[in-house]
């Protein structure tokens, strides 16, 4: 005892921080907080960095508008000293909607996204080192828990690492200790987003034969059950390098580029599905479409099966054949006739126009530059049907192949 | 002895009087001071570089002239300040309890009523603290933080200058004998 007590003072600090250490080596083992001493701390200290953080915006907002104002006197001072204070009154009152504007259009998005999600404050920063993590202003009485993720509307910020009564810990995208699911917008590359403690972010675990562009946007993917699918992280910032053994893409986080003031906590998230890329830009001619070809007559042929199935059918009535019928080895109808002609020929002689024939030599040809061909010598004597199947079969085949056109 | 040693070594009655502030001043001034750390620098990073909390634990270390007392002031401020941060409790309370012994022990010795060894004293405790929570953090938790020892040298150097203005201040706080 007498050694303890002469010794006393470095008795006491040796028991502190053998107690620190204890309590610190419980926590790195159990992986556990001791939460009721945090709980205390954040109690205490939150509460008042509210109260300074809302004087602190009302304050900014309405010195900041009466500056303005004051010029504004100047060159009016004819003014009645009555409007001048009106006008005060009236900056006052615009300094609140300043703040009511940025509220605003933070619940505009909160009603256009799906998730539903609880709007808060940034009240603090925290104490550690090197440490991305802020506080705000919900905490679990408003339904805050671990875990949740957290957004404006230009991107997702970090996630809720801690939840007191009064007040959150948000580990922000930036921190080391940081990471969440992600793809890429245009090739859909998968990806895990990572803190590197700076302002920029690495997006992990991609291959190296995966592509990856300038500025290509990347989305949350929704695998690791912190932000729904479909919410911006940020853009490739530079060019990916190939890296070993994945390549290295680097972020700038969307979310943080319009500092960090109110924030949207997702108590509840939902799927959302990527946007896709912008197509052409402006930059990039496009030859404009070629002419349309005139248009086809209601119910006439549009395709060249169409217009074949149309010449084989005009074929059939000008030779008087009916396609399907006729024994093996009758005459097949001439496919070569000239339509035109025959049609004038038959209109001349005012008979059937399976009389007013025109010989085979002068009519082939359907189309312009084949009718003046010669002709093939046509044999002197038709061989029998049996033959020549070859030249039937070819008839038949015509014949089915018109039938089968719709 | 010179003069300027006399002065600074502690040489009477007085000056080896241990200062008593009120009792808020002990709740009030780190409260305030952990909130200068949490709050100004979400708006001008430049303060982030300021460890108002280690200042004010050097502060009433020093001028309590008290081991015992310094190391639970220490204590105390170091763990609401671990509180506040994302790790676990203790590297903060660690250091500043040694911070706080040590800077009681120096009190005990010199006048710390002067300004130059008020600043000598917050440059090597904040240099200190400084080193010794990165010793921690890589020994403790494994941590791999970049030790850079000029940009240590300079935030004490900062850290000392804003300390001296800040010891005036909180000189106010004590009681008239």
């Amino acid at each position: 005892m007498d050694l303890l007590s002469r010794y006393r003072n470095v008795t006491v600090l040796l028991l502190v921080i053998f107690a620190q250490l204890v309590l610190l080596a419980y926590q790195v083992k159990s992986n556990q907080d001791v939460r009721l001493i945090r709980i205390w701390a954040v109690t205490a200290v939150t509460p008042v960095a509210k109260v300074v953080e809302t004087v602190r915006s009302g304050a900014a907002g309405f010195i900041g508008n009466y500056i303005f104002l004051r010029d504004l006197k100047s060159e009016n001072d004819r003014l009645k000293s009555e409007l001048g204070r009106v006008k005060v009154e009236n900056e006052f009152l615009r300094s609140e909607l300043d703040t009511a504007g940025r509220l605003k259009a933070l619940s505009a998005f909160q009603q256009q996204n799906p998730s539903r999600t609880l709007p808060a404050r940034v009240i603090g920063i925290t104490t550690g080192t090197n440490s991305k993590v802020v506080f705000v202003d919900q905490g679990s009485r408003a339904g805050v828990m671990k875990g949740m993720g957290v957004i404006t509307p230009d991107g997702i910020i970090g996630k809720i690492v801690a939840a007191y009564p009064t007040a959150s810990q948000v580990l922000l995208i930036t921190d080391a200790s940081f990471a969440a699911g992600v793809i890429s917008q245009k090739h859909r590359v998968r990806g895990t987003v990572v803190g590197l403690g700076q302002s920029k972010c690495k997006v992990d675990y991609i291959q190296n034969e995966e592509q990856v562009d300038r500025g290509e946007k990347f989305y949350t993917s929704g695998d690791d059950g912190i932000f729904p699918k479909g919410l911006p992280v940020g853009a490739v910032a530079g060019a990916p390098q190939p890296g070993n053994p994945y390549k290295e893409v680097f972020l700038t986080p969307s979310g943080l580029q319009g500092g960090l003031e109110e924030v949207l906590i997702i108590i509840e998230g939902v799927h959302m599905p990527i946007p896709d890329p912008a197509t052409a830009s402006s930059e990039i001619y496009l030859q404009p479409p070629p002419p349309d070809e005139p248009a086809a007559a209601p119910g006439g042929p549009t395709t060249p099966a169409d217009r074949l199935w149309e010449r084989y059918k005009k074929i059939g009535e000008v030779e008087n054949h009916t396609y399907g019928e006729g024994l093996p080895g009758s005459k097949p109808p001439d496919f070569n006739i000239n339509l035109d002609e025959a049609a004038k020929a038959a209109a001349a002689a005012g008979q059937g126009v399976g009389k007013a024939l025109p010989p085979a030599q002068n009519l082939r040809g359907g189309q312009p530059g084949q009718a003046e061909a010669p002709a093939p010598p046509k044999p002197k004597s038709q061989p029998a049907p049996a033959a020549k199947p070859k030249g039937e079969s070819k008839t038949g085949t015509a014949g089915q192949t018109a039938n089968e056109l719709p | 002895m010179s003069e300027l040693t006399d002065r600074i070594l502690i040489s009477n009655v007085r000056e080896s009087r241990v200062a008593r502030f009120r009792r808020w001043a002990f709740i009030v001034v780190p409260l305030a001071a952990i909130l200068f750390q949490v709050y100004l620098p979400l708006f001008f990073q430049f303060f982030g570089y300021l460890e108002m909390p280690l200042l004010v634990t050097i502060y009433f270390a020093l001028l309590r002239r008290d081991q015992v007392s310094g190391t639970f002031i220490g204590a105390g401020i170091g763990l609401v300040q671990d509180s506040l941060s994302h790790q676990p409790l203790g590297m903060f309370g660690i250091v500043k309890t040694m911070v706080g012994y040590f800077a009681a022990s120096v009190g005990m010795r010199f006048d710390v009523d002067h300004s130059a060894m008020r600043f000598l004293l917050c440059l090597l405790f904040v240099c200190f603290h400084q080193f010794f929570f990165w010793v921690l953090s890589s020994a403790l938790l494994g941590q791999q933080m970049g030790f850079d020892a000029q940009q240590i040298f300079f935030v004490g150097l900062l850290n000392a200058a804003v300390g001296i203005f800040l010891f005036r201040f909180l000189d106010k706080l004590r009681e008239r004998a």
